[in-house]
C-alpha cells in the first residue's frame, strides 16, 4: 500500500487547474512519505499530456486510452479507474471536487470499500496518517477526521485551496500505457451542450463578480459582466437572483448553490443571507456594494462601499481597467 | 411504476452553528427540514407517479425526529415511508449507504431518486454508495427526467453546460436545483398522512449486524470558522468611492 494517486482531469487537453494544485500537494507528501505520486489520466487520445503531470511533479502517469473513454461516464470511468487501483493498491488517491470528480470519487470509493472526503479545504501528514478538513453546512463550519483502516484513503479537494508549485522544465514522468479495463457502460451520453465562455468558471475563478436582488433585474447583470471582464473574474449570484428567475442556478453561490474560495469576491446588491456567506466567506478578500449600510454583508467585508451599486460599478470597471494598463 | 426516495432530514439553511459542550455540532433549538435536494426528489416521484401510476416510497435513516420530515414528504403525497434507526451506532457516508440499500432491497422499485447532496454534510457520496451496493447505473445532479418504456432519459448539469444522459431502469437518479418546483402539502394530504404507514426498523430488522455497517472515516474535531472582522467602510460620493477601492485591491491587499 504505497504511492499518492492524483486523477489528473482535463478538458479538450487542457488540465483543471485542481489537477496541479494536487499535484503540488501530492508532490510534498509523497516526498514526506517515501513514496512515489501517480496520476491517472483517463481519455482518449490524451498520453501527450502526459509529460505536464512530469513537469508539475507525477513520477509515473497511468494512462488509461480507449475510444469508450473520450467522454465521461459513471460505468466507464468508475470501471477503469477501480480496476487500476486495485491492481497497484495505493495508499491515498486524491481527486479534485469538480463535477467529475465528487461523481467519480464517491463510486470508485465504494467499489473500494474505502472511506472518502468530499470538497477539502486542506490535508496534512500527521503521525503518518492523512488528517482531512472539510467543511460542513456549506463552511458555516469544518470538520477533521481521517480513515484509520480502509486503503486507499480518498479524497476530493476543493479547486482554489491548495497552491500550485511552478512547474519544473524538463522533469519527467514514467508514462505507463494500460489497457483500460471500460466494461459495460450504462449510460449512454446523447448529448452534450456547453455554453463555451471566455471567463473562468465559478469554482476555479480568482476573482468572481457576484449579484444579488439588488441588481434590481437579469438586464442589469451586464454591469457584473463587464468587471468580471476587466477582471478576468466570473460572475455570481444570490439565491434571490436565481430564484427570481434572473440567471441560472448554475451561477448560484451559497448553501444551495456552490461554495467557492476566490482571491477576490466582490458581492453587488446582496445583503449576506447566511446561506450566502456560507458559500463564500472563505474567499481571502471579500467586497461589499449595497446602499443598505445595515446589510449583514458588511460585517465579513474587506472593503465595503454603501452605495447605489449602479453608479459604483461603471467607475470601478474604468478604474480598474486604468490600473491594468498601467501595468 | 415503484419509486423509491431516499431522505435525509437536515438543519434549516438559515440555521445558525455553534458547538455543543462535547465539541460536537449543536442540535438544540433547530429547525428540521427535508434536505431541499431530497425534496425535489421527492416532488419529482410524485410526478412520475401521477404520469405513470404506482407507488412512492420515501426511506430515511435517522433517529426518531426524522419522522417529521418522512410524514411531510407523506403529505406531499408519498405513499409509505421506511424509518431505519442506526441504534446508536456512529454513521458515516458508507454506514448510511449500507443501510439504505438494504432498506430500498426490501422494495420493489423501478426507479431511485435521491437530492444530488445533503445541504448539512455536503458529501454527495450516499446515492453513489447505494447505487453500487444495489449495482444500479447512476445519473447524478440532473436538472430534467423523462422516463418511457423501462429508460429514463435525464438532463444533467455538467461543468460549464448540460449533458443528456439515457439509462436502462432500474436506476438511481439525484435532483439538482431546477429539476421542478417542490408542492406544499395540503390540509387533505396532512390529514392523511397520519394515517399512511410509516414503518420503523432497526439494524437487525434488516439483517445487518452493526459492524457491517461501521464507519470508514473517524471524525477527530469540529470546528467554527475564525469570524471574519468587519473591514472599512470607503467613504464619499460613488465615484470616489469605487476609486478608492480600486486602488485598496491593487494597492493594500494586493488581489488585483
Amino acid at each position: 500500500m504505497s504511492g499518492i494517486w492524483v486523477y489528473a482531469e482535463q478538458r479538450n487537453g487542457q488540465f483543471k487547474k485542481v489537477t496541479l494544485e494536487l499535484l503540488s500537494a501530492g508532490r510534498k507528501l509523497a516526498d514526506r512519505l517515501q513514496q512515489e505520486l501517480c496520476a491517472v489520466l483517463p481519455g482518449k487520445g490524451v498520453a501527450g499530456l502526459a509529460g505536464t503531470l512530469g513537469e508539475y511533479g507525477a513520477d509515473k502517469v497511468y494512462v488509461l486510452e480507449a475510444d469508450a473513454l473520450e467522454h465521461y461516464t459513471t460505468d466507464g470511468y468508475t470501471n477503469a479507474v477501480t480496476a487500476l487501483v486495485q491492481e497497484h493498491r495505493p495508499f491515498a488517491f486524491l481527486l479534485g471536487c469538480t463535477v467529475l470528480g465528487r461523481d467519480l470519487a464517491a463510486h470508485v470509493a465504494q467499489r473500494l470499500n474505502t472511506g472518502l472526503f468530499t470538497d477539502c479545504t486542506a490535508l496534512e501528514l500527521e503521525d503518518g496518517q492523512l488528517v482531512f478538513t472539510r467543511p460542513i453546512y456549506a463552511g458555516k463550519a469544518f470538520v477533521k477526521g481521517v480513515c484509520p483502516e480502509a486503503r486507499p484513503v480518498m479524497a476530493t479537494v476543493r479547486p482554489n485551496v491548495l497552491s500550485v508549485d511552478p512547474p519544473q522544465a524538463g522533469r519527467t514522468a514514467q508514462v505507463v500505457q494500460v489497457a483500460p479495463q471500460v466494461g459495460e457502460i450504462r449510460q449512454t451520453v446523447k448529448e452534450v451542450v456547453r455554453q463555451e465562455s471566455t471567463r473562468p468558471e465559478l469554482t476555479e475563478a480568482d476573482i468572481i463578480v457576484s449579484g444579488g436582488r439588488g441588481m434590481k433585474g437579469p438586464e442589469n447583470f451586464k454591469l457584473l459582466e463587464e468587471l468580471a471582464d476587466v477582471m478576468g473574474a466570473a460572475v455570481g449570484a444570490s439565491r434571490a437572483a436565481v430564484d427570481a428567475g434572473w440567471v441560472p442556478h448554475s451561477m448560484q453561490v451559497g448553501q444551495t448553490g456552490k461554495t467557492v474560495s476566490p482571491v477576490l469576491y466582490i458581492a453587488c446588491g446582496i445583503s449576506g443571507a447566511i446561506q450566502h456567506l456560507a458559500g463564500m466567506s472563505s474567499s481571502k478578500c471579500i467586497v461589499a456594494i449595497n446602499k443598505d449600510p445595515e446589510a449583514p454583508i458588511f460585517k465579513v467585508a474587506d472593503y465595503g462601499i454603501v452605495g447605489d451599486l449602479f453608479e459604483v460599478l461603471p467607475v470601478l470597471a474604468q478604474e480598474v481597467k486604468k490600473l491594468k494598463e498601467e501595468g | 411504476m415503484k419509486i423509491v426516495v431516499l431522505l435525509k432530514q437536515t438543519f434549516d439553511t438559515e440555521a445558525k452553528i455553534s458547538l455543543d459542550a462535547g465539541g460536537r455540532i449543536n442540535r438544540q433549538g433547530v429547525n428540521l427540514i427535508i434536505n431541499p435536494y431530497d425534496e425535489y426528489a421527492v416532488e419529482e416521484a410524485l410526478r412520475l407517479k401521477e404520469k405513470h401510476g404506482g407507488e412512492v416510497t420515501v426511506v430515511s435513516v435517522g433517529e426518531a425526529q426524522v419522522q417529521d420530515a418522512l410524514r411531510q414528504a407523506l403529505a406531499m403525497g408519498a405513499d409509505k415511508a421506511v424509518l431505519v434507526s442506526p441504534d446508536g451506532v456512529e454513521v458515516d457516508e458508507y454506514s448510511t449507504a449500507v443501510i439504505l440499500a438494504k432498506a430500498v432491497a426490501r422494495q420493489e422499485y423501478d426507479i431511485v431518486l435521491a437530492g444530488w447532496r445533503a445541504i448539512d454534510d455536503g458529501s454527495a457520496q450516499v446515492a453513489a454508495r447505494v447505487a453500487e451496493i444495489l449495482g444500479l447505473p447512476m445519473v447524478n445532479m440532473v436538472t430534467k427526467l423523462e422516463v418511457n418504456g423501462g429508460r429514463a432519459v435525464a438532463t444533467r448539469e455538467i461543468e460549464g453546460g448540460v449533458e443528456v444522459v439515457e439509462v436502462p431502469l432500474p436506476a438511481v437518479i439525484t435532483a439538482q436545483k431546477g429539476l421542478n418546483e417542490p408542492r406544499y402539502p395540503s390540509m387533505k394530504g396532512i390529514m392523511q398522512a397520519k394515517k399512511k404507514p410509516l414503518e420503523k426498523l432497526g439494524l437487525s430488522d434488516l439483517g445487518l449486524d452493526p459492524a457491517q455497517a461501521a464507519p470508514k472515516v473517524k471524525i477527530l474535531q469540529y470546528f467554527l470558522p475564525a469570524a471574519r472582522a468587519a473591514g472599512k467602510i470607503l467613504p464619499g460620493e460613488p465615484a470616489e468611492a469605487a476609486a478608492a477601492l480600486a486602488k485598496a485591491l491593487r494597492e493594500e491587499a494586493k488581489v488585483i
